[in-house]
C-alpha cells in the first residue's frame, strides 16, 4: 500500500517518548484512551500514564474465541482489536438526551446538554480509523445529515474535538481481514499521528496539523533508512499473514440477488440473534430512544441506548408489528446492510474488516464465510460447492 | 408474554395489592428493598394489601395486583381466580409467577415421591401434581421476569402504570446489556457455558459482571435459539446432562427451556 501525501513526514519516537506523549496530551486537557488489559480482554480505557497501556501480551482470536497469552514484556501493541472500539466513546452505549419536569401544564427542561469530552485515542488501529470515517458519514459529520440530528449531535461534537493517534498493526488478530476491505493493516489517512512499533521505538508519521504541532513537542529524530525499511517489512508481513479474506469483487452485486438465498436459513440455524456482532461492530449505529417517568416527582427523562437489528422487539413498527419476524430475516438484513445496501445509503461499505463480529459471536459465525456462500445457489442445481473462505494461514506468532 | 390489550391509565393514588403464592418471598422482598424509593412508592400508591409489609388489609377491588409465586396447590388454583377478579391490572412478578419457578421441577417427577420423602404424615398434604405459572390459570396483563425481579424493572412497571404508558421492559438478549456495560464475554474469553445469548435482558448482566455465566433466571428471550447454543456448549465440552441442568433451573417449565432440556435429556439417556 502506498503512503498518501498525509504520511510523508516520518520520524523516530524512542520507546521512552510514549510517556511524555501521554503527559502532553493530558496537559492539553485530553482524556487519553488507550488499549489496557482488563481481566482477560484488551479494553479501551482512560490512562494516566503510558505504563497503563497493555503490553507484553498477545491475543488469539478465532470464531467465538478470544484468549490472551503472555508475550515478550518489551512489545506493546502486538494484539489486534478488542471488543471495544472508539464507538463506545463517540457514540456511548447509554446517553441521557433530556430531562423534563412538569410545572402546571408545561414541561420545563431541567437537563444541561451532556458535557463534551475531549478524547485522545492512542493506539487505535487502521480499521478503527476507517470505522470512524464510516460513522462520520452515518452521523453526518461530512456533508448531508443522514440520521436523526438530535442523536448525531453528541457524536459530531465529540468527534470534532478528538485526536487520533493510530498504531499500525504488525500482528493482526486471528479474525482480521482489513487487507480485503482496503482499510489496513497500515493507517493511510484520517489520523493525526500514526506509529509503527519497532524494537526500541516507533516510526512516527504525521498526518495532520494537529499531529505536527504535537510532534513538535516530542523528542523526535529522523529515522534511519533501516528503521523505515523494517517498518515496511513488518507491515508487508502483517498484510501477507492476514488470517481471513473476503473477496469484495462484485460482492455488492452478488448480494443484491440474495433475497431468497437458501443460505439464510442455513445460517439462521446457528445464529442466536443475540446481537453481540452489532454491539461490537465499530460501525453499527442502531439505537433506541426510551422515555421514563418517576413515581411522584414529575420528572421525565429520555435516554438513548445501543440497540440491535437482531432484536425482534426492535423491528416492531407501529401499525404493522415486527417487520423481521425470523432470525433468518434479521441476519439477512444485517449482513446485506453491512456489505451491500450500506453503500447505497452512505456511499461506503459498512464493514471495515476488523473481525469483531466473528470473534465475539458466541457460536463463531464467520461473516467472510457466509458472504462467500451467498448468491451462488442455482435453483435446481443441487448442492453448489462452497468456495473456501479466507486463507488457512495462521496469524503471526 | 406481553399483553395485547391497551394499557389502562391507573388513576392517581391507585390501590396496590401484593399477593404471594408458592414462592420464597424474594420478589416481595425486592419491593421492600427499594429503600430510597419506598417512601415515594407509598406516596404514589395506596398499599391496600401487602401482608409481608403491613397488617392492614383493605378490601378489593385493587387497581394493580402484583402476584408472586406459582400455583402448586388446589387452594391456590381457587384463590388466583378470586385475585384476578379483584384486580383491574394483574402483573405476575418473578420466575415462579411467570414460569412456575424452581418448584416446577416436580413437573418431571412424581409428586407423591416428594411428599412421601419430606413429610412424616403425607396424608395431610393437599398439593397439585404440577407447579405452573399464573398465566396458565388466569389472564395476566404483564409479566416481570427474574429470580428475583429487578428493582429498576419493578419501579419502571409501577411508574409506567401510573402514567398509563407501556412499561419499558426489553425482551431481547442479555448480551445487549452485557456488551453495553463493556463486560468481557465469559463464553468467548473463558469457554464458559453462559445462557446469556438466549436469555431475556433485565438484570443488567449481574453474573457475567462477576465473571460467571448467566444461568437464566430471567428466562428465555424472544425467539431464543437454544439448539445452536446447546451445540456450542457441547463443543466447549459440556455434557448433555450439564446442559439439561443449566436449563432446568428457575425457569425450567417455560416452553423453550422445557423443550431444550427434554431434548438434552433424551440425548443423555441414549448414551
Amino acid at each position: 500500500m502506498s503512503q498518501t501525501s498525509a504520511g510523508d513526514q516520518k520520524y523516530f519516537l524512542p520507546r521512552a517518548g510514549l510517556e511524555p506523549l501521554v503527559g502532553i496530551l493530558r496537559q492539553r486537557g485530553y482524556t487519553v484512551l488507550a488499549p489496557t488489559r482488563r481481566d482477560e480482554i484488551i479494553a479501551l480505557a482512560p490512562v494516566e500514564s503510558a505504563d497503563q497501556i497493555a503490553r507484553g501480551v498477545h491475543d488469539h482470536q478465532d470464531g467465538g474465541r478470544y484468549r490472551l497469552t503472555q508475550a515478550d514484556p518489551e512489545v506493546m501493541f502486538e494484539y489486534g482489536p478488542g471488543a471495544d472500539s472508539p464507538k463506545r466513546y463517540l457514540f456511548p452505549p447509554e446517553l441521557p438526551l433530556v430531562e423534563l419536569r412538569v410545572r402546571g401544564n408545561r414541561f420545563i427542561p431541567t437537563s444541561q446538554p451532556p458535557a463534551i469530552a475531549q478524547y485522545a485515542f492512542l493506539g487505535i488501529r487502521a480499521c478503527e480509523l476507517a470505522a470512524i470515517k464510516v460513522q462520520d458519514r452515518v452521523f453526518g459529520l461530512e456533508g448531508q445529515d443522514t440520521l436523526c440530528a438530535d442523536a448525531a449531535e453528541y457524536y459530531r461534537r465529540t468527534r470534532r474535538r478528538a485526536l487520533l493517534i493510530a498504531v499500525n498493526c504488525t500482528r493482526p488478530g486471528g479474525t482480521c481481514f482489513c487487507a480485503s476491505m482496503g482499510t489496513g493493516p497500515a493507517a493511510t489517512e484520517g489520523f493525526d499521528l500514526s506509529l509503527t512499533e519497532l524494537r526500541d521505538g516507533f516510526l512516527l508519521t504525521v498526518g495532520s496539523q494537529a499531529g505536527a504541532a504535537l510532534g513538535a513537542e516530542l523528542d523526535l529524530r529522523a529515522p534511519t533508512s533501516a528503521e523505515e525499511g523494517l517498518a515496511e517489512m513488518k507491515l508487508a508481513a502483517a498484510r501477507a499473514h492476514m488470517p481471513r479474506h473476503l473477496d469484495t469483487r462484485g460482492l455488492k452485486e452478488r448480494l443484491e440477488q440474495t433475497i431468497d438465498d437458501p443460505n439464510w436459513e442455513r445460517v439462521a440455524a446457528r445464529c442466536l440473534s443475540c446481537g453481540n456482532c452489532t454491539m461490537v461492530c465499530p460501525t453499527c449505529f442502531c439505537f433506541t430512544v426510551s422515555d421514563s417517568s418517576g413515581l411522584t416527582d414529575g420528572v421525565y427523562g429520555r435516554t438513548r441506548r445501543w440497540e440491535s437489528c437482531f432484536s425482534h422487539q426492535f423491528s416492531y413498527v407501529a401499525g404493522s408489528g415486527p417487520v423481521r419476524s425470523t432470525i433468518a430475516a434479521r441476519y439477512r438484513h444485517w449482513l446485506r446492510h453491512k456489505l451491500c445496501t450500506w453503500q447505497d445509503q452512505f456511499g461506503v461499505s459498512g464493514c471495515v474488516g476488523c473481525g469483531r463480529c466473528i470473534t465475539w459471536c458466541p457460536v463463531g459465525i464467520d461473516l467472510t464465510e457466509e458472504a462467500q456462500r451467498l448468491g451462488r445457489h442455482v435453483p435446481g442445481a443441487g448442492a453448489v460447492p462452497i468456495p473456501k473462505a479466507g486463507g488457512t494461514k495462521e496469524a503471526l506468532p | 408474554m406481553l399483553a395485547k390489550s391497551p394499557i389502562p391509565k391507573v388513576p392517581p393514588k391507585s390501590r396496590l395489592a401484593v399477593f404471594k403464592f408458592s414462592s420464597c418471598d424474594g420478589c416481595q422482598l425486592s419491593l421492600l428493598n427499594l429503600e430510597e424509593h419506598l417512601l415515594e412508592l407509598v406516596d404514589a400508591v395506596e398499599v391496600a394489601y401487602f401482608l409481608e409489609a403491613r397488617r392492614r388489609e383493605l378490601p378489593p377491588p385493587y387497581d394493580v395486583g402484583l402476584v408472586e409465586g406459582s400455583i402448586s396447590t388446589p387452594h391456590e388454583a381457587q384463590r388466583i381466580r378470586q385475585v384476578r377478579r379483584d384486580c383491574r391490572y394483574l402483573v405476575a412478578i418473578g420466575a415462579c409467577a411467570s414460569s412456575g419457578g424452581i418448584q416446577a421441577l416436580r413437573n418431571w417427577a412424581d409428586i407423591g415421591d416428594f411428599v412421601g420423602a419430606v413429610y412424616p404424615n403425607p396424608q395431610y398434604i393437599r398439593t397439585l401434581d404440577t407447579a405452573t405459572p399464573i398465566a396458565a390459570h388466569v389472564f395476566v396483563d404483564f409479566e416481570l421476569r427474574g429470580c428475583p425481579v429487578n428493582h429498576a424493572q419493578l419501579l419502571e412497571l409501577v411508574s409506567a402504570l401510573l402514567v398509563g404508558r407501556r412499561p419499558n421492559v426489553p425482551t431481547s438478549s442479555l448480551c445487549l446489556e452485557c456488551k453495553r456495560r463493556g463486560l468481557p464475554c465469559v463464553l468467548v474469553t473463558h469457554g464458559q457455558p453462559c445462557l446469556g445469548p438466549a436469555v431475556q435482558a433485565g438484570c443488567g448482566a449481574l453474573c457475567p459482571a462477576c465473571n460467571r455465566g448467566c444461568y437464566g433466571c430471567f428466562g428465555p428471550m424472544e425467539q431464543p435459539n437454544l439448539n445452536s447454543l446447546g451445540d456450542r456448549f457441547l463443543e466447549l465440552g459440556a455434557s448433555h446432562r450439564q446442559i439439561k441442568h443449566l436449563l432446568r433451573m428457575f425457569n425450567a417449565y417455560l416452553e423453550p427451556f422445557k423443550q431444550a432440556s427434554d431434548h438434552h435429556e433424551r440425548l443423555e439417556q441414549q448414551k
